[in-house]
């Protein structure tokens, strides 16, 4: 992830840093291309995105810092902002040259992040981005007044249509050639500082000297203005609590000499900035910022504003499961084919299960996914870039204040109903980090897609085909409802609880910039979205293939598969027979001809009959025989109280890395061959007459409730827990997750059967 | 404290007024501040969400949407 040293002499390094909805991905990837190595900073939950700068022969790398409103380094994001520029971050260079973006359209309260930055002692290029904007907001801004009275460069860009990029690239090379003089003391906001305060960061400066730890006055500044702040927690811990004390006794010091922290601080800061910007930064009359404001007013109207809000979920949703269809069936269709050409090329073999059931059958199950999440992440980079998204999250905030949660939760929460792969991905437009660990660890209990078809199987197999009201309201269809709300009803205290016990503090602050809306743009969304999907195919992706594999692997062996596959080439060979015989049918014209071919084609038809029972038989007891089966065996006893028998237990087992896999498990060890689906018959029917060995039937409407509440539940999609791995960067969450939401599963599924059982 | 002096959430729709001190010195506080809200900034109340809450402000010619439990940090003087 980080450049190896000998790179390091030729490597210079920029980093980007700005306020939240600035356009600073647009910049960046306008600057580096589309090529940037996205991971994490190591230790921390905060993503490092690192690019290239394009079109130069040098290498220039481009840090792209979170956003951020200020310095002041409370969250873990902002702390990794401060530490990148100020080059305390481990593994990480110290960057020549920080790249301020502002949004033009809203130069003041952009400045304010400046004006820290500018006393971190680096070369500062201010760049004013959206400035296609300025004059439908009724702007006017002076860009060479700015650089004059700033005393840095200053460049105009419209990122996302790529105007200026050019000239930033110029400016950016300019810089780390020559040694841009850096501002004086006094031509700094910190200057406005009343002289208490200054006297109390001299004093407390020398006296962390004295202990050994040389600080830099910006730090000194932060850790008197922020109450138990990043720099104050860092020393803390690193064996000087003292310094709280310390910290304390200036702060009453300061408080009595009437200097209030840390209203100062914004105080001394906005009036510097407006010093500034007096003359350069000019608001004309706007006509368009009313214009916005007038779709506004409808937008969050009482009932329009609802009205909408649902109308566009409608369409996302709608539009996720119907789009996303064509592309999946055919990417089934190219896995189908995949495994057609393998079965051809190789005879029945454990590298061709290998290939065909593990490999191909588990990343097809992966990027079957695909559609889905290019879908939604199109629509969320719609909906972002024309300014909804913000609305969305203002609409819906009251109401997910109640479970603790944000209006940023929804759409997040709203997608895992179709997967909750793009749903745990949606959660980086939440910036709260806590607000997003328990949006994430809530998403999976969403009722998802892969659902669905475990509990058409259960419903309509178990379930009375009763009707009420006239046959307007069926049991079956009010059983399918209730399993499908089942998950997000429990994710209420379960979000509850998270908020409370793993996730403590002060709540979250919700202030939220509202941009005017605009028309999206083109290229952002396309470079969201193919972002988005890159990253997906490459990190679950990789990491799905090897579970996939573990899985084939205790499911194949340690059985002796030599008679299966013999039966499968029997089988095999029986099949070619048979087309060879269909192919003679059509040329023969006489009927003695014609009557023994369909003589020999209703042998071949009973023998491949026979061949497939035999092959059936010997796949059920390979499993039972296998590592699988003997953890179903070894698991009965707990299954047990759920109303299962050691057939679903395996089942339910094999599960764990995609739950609509426990079909065709389930159609396997039922010895009906492994091509089953939610709607076939034979399933049913083979359930139906399973029995326990003491002759009950296995299957009752208290074990049907009980798998599906077990499904509802559970934790069992391996590519949900590595997303999750992949965006909290630690296995505590996906292995929390999966404790959690098991022994949820195995609790709901307990009490399930337990009422039902004795109910009925 | 002068008696005319209310919560900028009891500010109504299209009503502006002058912010006069921002309570406490949390993070809401410092939040609140670093967003440019600031004794003497005049401040305008542009709609509340349908449910009632959060509420849409004008400030600094930005928009910003603020929860009551953080509109009520933010004490104003109503405008003459």
């Amino acid at each position: 992830m980080v450049h190896t040293p000998q790179a390091a002499k030729k490597t210079r390094t920029v980093a980007l840093i700005g306020n939240p909805n600035t356009g600073k991905s647009s910049l960046f990837n306008a600057l580096c291309g589309m090529n940037a190595r996205v991971g994490n900073y190591p230790g921390v939950t905060v993503e490092q995105k690192v690019g290239r700068l394009t079109g130069t022969s040098e290498c220039i790398e481009v840090i792209d810092l979170p956003g951020t409103y200020s310095l002041a380094a409370r969250s873990a994001d902002e702390a990794v902002a401060v530490n990148v520029l100020t080059g305390d971050l481990p593994q990480q260079a110290k960057p020549e040259v920080a790249i301020v973006i502002l949004d033009a359209s809203n130069v003041e309260r952009n400045l304010y992040l400046f004006s820290q930055i500018y006393e971190l002692g680096l070369p500062v290029i201010v760049v004013l981005n959206m400035w296609d904007r300025i004059q439908s907001e009724g702007l006017s801004v002076d860009a060479s007044l700015l650089s004059e009275r700033l005393g840095v460069p200053v460049v105009c860009t419209s990122a996302n249509r790529r105007h200026g990029i050019d000239e930033l690239k110029r400016v950016i090379q300019q810089s780390l050639q020559s040694q841009a003089a850096l501002p004086y003391p006094e031509q700094l906001a910190r200057a406005k500082f009343p002289a208490e305060f200054h006297d109390e960061v001299k004093s407390l400066s020398q006296w962390l000297e004295s202990k050994g730890r040389k600080s830099s006055t910006y730090q000194v500044d932060r850790l008197l203005i922020d109450s138990d702040g990043h720099f104050q927690k860092a020393i803390c811990q690193s064996g000087l609590p003292e310094i709280a004390i310390r910290i304390d006794e200036a702060r009453v010091r300061l408080q009595k000499a009437g200097c209030k922290v840390p209203m100062f601080e914004t105080k001394s800061r906005y009036a510097w900035v407006r010093s500034l910007i007096t003359g350069a930064v000019v608001r004309v009359e706007s006509r368009s910022a009313s214009a916005s404001d007038r779709i506004d007013r409808w937008l969050t109207h009482r009932w329009v504003g609802m009205l909408f809000f649902v109308l566009i979920m409608f369409l996302v949703f709608q539009s996720i499961t119907l789009f996303a269809k064509f592309p999946q069936n055919g990417i089934e269709w190219l896995q189908s084919q995949a495994s057609n050409v393998v079965e051809r090329v190789l005879g029945p073999g454990a590298l061709r299960s290998l290939i065909v059931d593990g490999i191909l059958a588990g990343v097809g199950g992966v990027i079957v996914f695909l559609p889905q999440i290019a879908i939604l992440f199109f629509f969320i980079a719609v909906l972002e870039d024309c300014g909804y998204m913000a609305r969305a999250a203002f609409v819906m905030d009251k109401l997910m204040t109640t479970v603790g949660l944000s209006g940023k939760s929804f759409l997040p929460l709203m997608s895992s109903f179709a997967c909750a792969v793009p749903g745990i991905m949606a959660t980086r437009t939440i910036e709260n980090r806590k607000d997003r660990m328990v949006t994430l660890l809530i998403a999976p209990l969403m009722s998802c897609s892969a659902r669905l078809p475990v509990y058409i199987l259960m419903v309509s197999a178990f379930v009375p085909a009763t009707t009420y009201a006239g046959g307007w309201i069926s049991l079956q269809g009010m059983v399918l409802m209730f399993m499908q709300s089942l998950g997000a009803l429990i994710a209420i205290p379960v979000a509850w609880i998270l908020k409370k016990f793993f996730f403590p503090g002060e709540p979250a602050t919700f202030l939220m910039e509202l941009h005017s809306y605009k028309w999206p743009s083109m290229m952002v969304i396309y470079q969201r979205v193919w972002e988005r999907v890159v990253a997906f195919v490459m990190r679950a992706g990789t990491l799905i293939f090897c579970t996939s594999i573990l899985v084939w692997a205790a499911a194949y062996f340690p059985g002796d598969h030599q008679s299966l596959d013999e039966s499968m080439k029997t089988l095999e060979e029986l099949h070619s027979a048979r087309s060879k015989w269909i192919d003679k049918q059509l040329p023969t014209s006489s009927d003695d001809a014609r009557l023994s071919i369909e003589t020999a084609l209703s042998e071949n038809q009973a023998a491949i009959d026979s061949t497939i029972q035999r092959v059936n038989e010997q796949r059920s007891a390979l499993i039972r025989s296998s590592f699988l089966g003997i953890a179903g065996s070894w698991i009965e006893p707990f299954v047990k109280p759920l109303g299962w028998d050691w057939k679903i237990g395996v089942a339910v087992i094999a599960s764990f890395p995609a739950r609509e896999v426990i079909i065709a498990t389930l159609g396997t060890i039922y010895s009906l061959g492994s091509d089953q689906d939610e709607m076939s018959e034979g399933l049913q029917d083979q359930m139906k007459l399973a029995e326990w060995p003491d002759g009950r039937p296995v299957f009752s409407l208290a074990t049907a409730l009980s798998i599906m509440v077990f499904f509802a539940l559970c934790a069992q999609c391996s590519a949900t827990l590595m997303t999750i791995r992949r965006e909290t960067n630690s296995w505590r969450w996906p292995v929390f997750s999966f404790v959690y939401m098991t022994t949820l599963a195995y609790i709901g599924a307990w009490l399930t059967y337990q009422c039902f059982a004795f109910w009925s | 404290m002068n008696s005319r002096n209310i919560n900028l959430d009891e500010l109504g729709q299209g009503e502006s007024a002058i912010i006069v001190e921002i309570l406490g010195d949390d993070i809401v506080a410092s939040r609140l501040m670093e967003m440019g809200l600031i004794e003497d900034e005049p401040i305008s109340m542009v709609g509340r969400a349908p449910m009632g809450d959060p509420t849409e402000y004008a400030v600094r010619g930005y928009r910003i949407s603020l929860r009551k439990s953080e509109s009520n940090r933010v004490l104003i003087r109503k405008e003459p």
